[in-house]
């Protein structure tokens, strides 16, 4: 018994545990990878250009933390602010927009808070605030949380002051959806989420469509200076394809039932 | 509501038909908890005989020191293990964090305590059952351990059978380290907590099958043991 | 075998958390009887017999063997009151010393099975030892004690929990040993087996050597006023 245990052990030690490809990691935000388009993008990349890129999945947040420790060749994310400290810092070599999506505001099909005559996201933000509805919010320092709390502040509100009725849950998009959708609560998400999230039950786009909550993608290889086993080749050549006319295709073209919901707009 | 009906439908076609991420994924939880489960046993099981056989001075102290790691949260050593291996860690030389080898060793640190504690429990049992006769019997060092550990087979196999339950439902520590990165580091729990966070219970709920299906199979094999320990025929 | 005996003890005590178990006792054991070590519950006759073995480490006093003590172990074994039966079957409890002893499995085997047909298990020998009943469990330990054919064995109560047929199955084997010669030190405080048994007596009393003599001379005429008073059940 425990010698056949050792046998599968060790056949399981020496099958391969990584691709022999040239591979390399890039940090993505929960928001893009629920979209589905990492799905569609990661087969094509592997197939024009041979890089097998695994994906880390995670906030913002954690994101950054990765480019600055050295564990990702590169990241993909959505907070302008956060990534130009970053590159500030000195820890990317420079950043390139891609593509932008929008986040919507998603709540109980009734319209408990009387979203549909708000006049902007302003307003929006206003109505939801006064009516205490439930909302849940990321609360895990991703973008689309910062996104969220400069909507908050943009209508002069301060989400710490808020009271039970505003539920910071500290998960990824989809869990979070997962809690609005459980207690019938209101939530910030990015349209590619809503799209592609399985158990809506009872919830319906309230809000959307301000230019506001435009979210824009970038592109920023890690500094090979600071870390010099980061594969900037790779990234750059990651980079370079993220801008090439197929990619402009296959992210234009991308659709949930019928959906657009991703723009491309990197400049050559 | 959900339908879970209908998840479970689907869950039942994805295994029927051996759906391909399914089974990879199924794979890859087993090669990486099974490697674990022989290392901490290698670890675990001699730490625990020797802990239970010979006296010394901080004996008391070591053992107190083993119980208290069992209880790690597997979700500190998780974190504890990833700043060890990041890029910018003592280890990070390596570039071992977001592989399957990181996963292994987390798992190690997690499961070796409590393979060695049962272990530890076992063999002194047996050692307080078997001391007068081996003594009397002018064994040597080296028989008395030998005896011990095959007369002890049975407990110390379900020492290795408990590190394996609780490494193949561990999701806190390897996600962590592992990343969850598709094709590469995805394991049964990480994948659960994934697909269950996309709304797609379908898969989740697959893969949770299997989880209990292993589990299951841990829990039986144990009492097997245990029953052919009671058995009128060894 | 080398010859072990004659056995010696000198000022032998046995203290634990400052009682005095055992002693100080003087003792000399000779080859080719059947002791009895007699005595009321509690006397130390167990703490003596672990002494002599070697299994309780002494407090004061010395245990002498005609040879080094470390071959002498070899050429004893010890049977106690509660037998320990190894998780394996009968045959491989009864195989195990022959291995230690670098008998050769097939050889080990022959004489395993040999021992069982003597001690009526042969039916049993692939049953699981720890499984049997009481009395099957104390006859295979004491054929595990006399497969290797030890010089000297020490017998610690072994029929204090067993039946009458048991017991009656094993003094028919303690008899057959003591006829062909063989050295048997028996702790008991049962009478009547002592007096089936016994060469020799040795009679203990609050962890003392109180009287010993050949057993002719000991149930006939007992020298001291506790020993009759024992005899005559007034001790127990």
């Amino acid at each position: 018994m425990i010698r056949k245990l050792f046998i599968a052990a060790t056949a399981a030690a020496i099958l391969p545990l990584d691709a022999v490809a040239e591979t390399m990691r890039m940090a993505v935000t929960t928001s893009f990878h629920n979209s589905g388009l990492s799905d569609i993008l990661l087969p094509e990349i592997k197939a024009d250009t041979g890089l097998d890129v695994q994906l880390l999945v995670v906030g913002t947040g954690q994101a950054l933390r990765l480019g600055e420790a050295g564990d990702v060749d590169a990241i993909l994310v959505h907070s302008r602010k956060a990534e130009e400290a970053f590159l500030e810092a000195g820890f990317g070599t420079h950043r390139r927009e891609i593509m932008y999506n929008d986040f919507i505001i998603v709540g109980p099909e009734g319209d408990p808070a009387g979203l549909a005559g708000a006049e902007n996201i302003t307003d929006a933000m206003t109505k939801m605030a006064s009516a205490e509805v439930a909302f849940v919010s990321r609360g895990d320092d991703s973008g689309t949380h910062k996104k969220e709390l400069s909507l908050w502040s943009g209508a002069n509100l301060d989400a710490a002051d808020f009271g039970d009725w505003y539920n910071a849950v500290g998960a990824g998009m989809g869990a979070a959806l997962n809690t609005a959708s459980g207690m019938g609560g209101h939530i910030m998400s990015d349209r590619a989420s809503w799209l592609n999230f399985g158990n809506k039950a009872g919830l319906a786009i309230l809000f959307e469509g301000d230019p506001v909550l435009f979210n824009q993608y970038a592109f920023i290889p890690v500094n090979p200076e600071k870390h010099d086993h980061v594969k900037n080749d790779l990234a750059l050549k990651l980079e370079d394809w993220l801008v090439s006319d197929a990619a402009k295709t296959l992210i234009n073209d991308y659709k949930i039932n019928g959906e657009t919901l991703f723009t491309f707009n990197a400049t050559k | 509501m959900y339908d879970i009906w209908d998840g479970i439908k689907s869950a039942l076609y994805l295994l029927v038909t051996l759906d391909r991420d399914l089974i990879e994924i199924t794979l890859r939880s087993l090669q990486v908890t099974l490697m674990a489960v022989a290392i901490g046993s290698a670890i675990g099981l001699p730490l625990g005989a020797w802990l239970a056989i010979r006296r010394f001075r901080y004996r008391r102290v070591a053992i107190a020191v083993l119980n208290a790691f069992m209880g790690l949260p597997p979700v500190v050593v998780g974190l504890i293990v990833y700043l060890l291996l990041s890029r910018s860690g003592p280890f990070g030389v390596f570039g071992l964090l977001f592989t399957p080898t990181a996963m292994i060793i987390a798992q190690v640190i997690i499961i070796t305590p409590l393979i060695a504690s049962i272990a530890h429990q076992a063999i002194r049992e047996l050692w307080a059952e078997y001391h007068d006769l081996l003594i009397s019997l002018n064994t040597s060092k080296g028989q008395r351990i030998r005896t011990l550990i095959w007369d002890g087979r049975r407990p110390l196999i379900t020492a290795s059978l408990a590190g394996f339950g609780r490494g193949i439902g561990e999701v806190g520590a390897i996600m962590i380290v592992g990343g969850n990165i598709d094709h590469a580091t995805r394991v049964l729990t990480t994948a659960i907590a994934l697909e269950t966070g996309k709304g797609d219970f379908a898969l989740a709920l697959g893969l949770g099958f299997v989880l209990i299906f292993l589990s299951l199979f841990v829990n039986f094999a144990t009492h097997a043991l245990g029953r052919t320990e009671r058995g009128r025929f060894w | 075998m080398k010859a072990t005996l004659p056995l010696k003890l000198r000022d032998v005590c046995v203290r634990r958390r400052g009682k005095t178990l055992i002693g100080p006792i003087d003792l000399s054991l000779d080859a080719g009887d059947l002791t009895i070590v007699l005595g009321p519950n509690g006397a130390g006759k167990t703490t003596l017999m672990r002494a002599m073995h070697g299994l309780q480490r002494l407090s004061s006093g010395s245990i002498n063997y005609a040879v080094p003590t470390v071959a002498a172990r070899d050429a004893q074994a010890f049977v106690s009151q509660h037998p320990i039966m190894m998780r394996r079957s009968l045959r491989d409890n009864l195989i195990y010393p022959l291995k230690l002893r670098g008998t050769s499995r097939d050889e080990a085997t022959v004489m395993a099975e040999d021992w069982a047909a003597r001690i009526e298990l042969t039916h049993a020998l692939s049953q699981a030892a720890p499984n049997l009943s009481g009395g099957e469990k104390q006859k295979v330990a004491l054929a595990r004690a006399l497969i290797t054919k030890p010089e000297l064995v020490f017998l610690d109560e072994p029929c204090a929990n067993l039946d009458g047929h048991a017991t009656r199955d094993i003094e028919t084997m303690l008899l057959a040993e003591r006829d062909v010669g063989r050295t048997l030190v028996m702790s008991t405080h049962d009478l009547g087996q002592a007096r089936r048994l016994a060469t020799r007596v040795i009679f203990m009393l609050k962890g003392r050597v109180h009287e010993t003599g050949t057993a002719d001379s000991f149930f006939s005429t007992p020298k001291t006023a506790e020993a009759v008073a024992f005899l005559k059940g007034d001790i127990v």
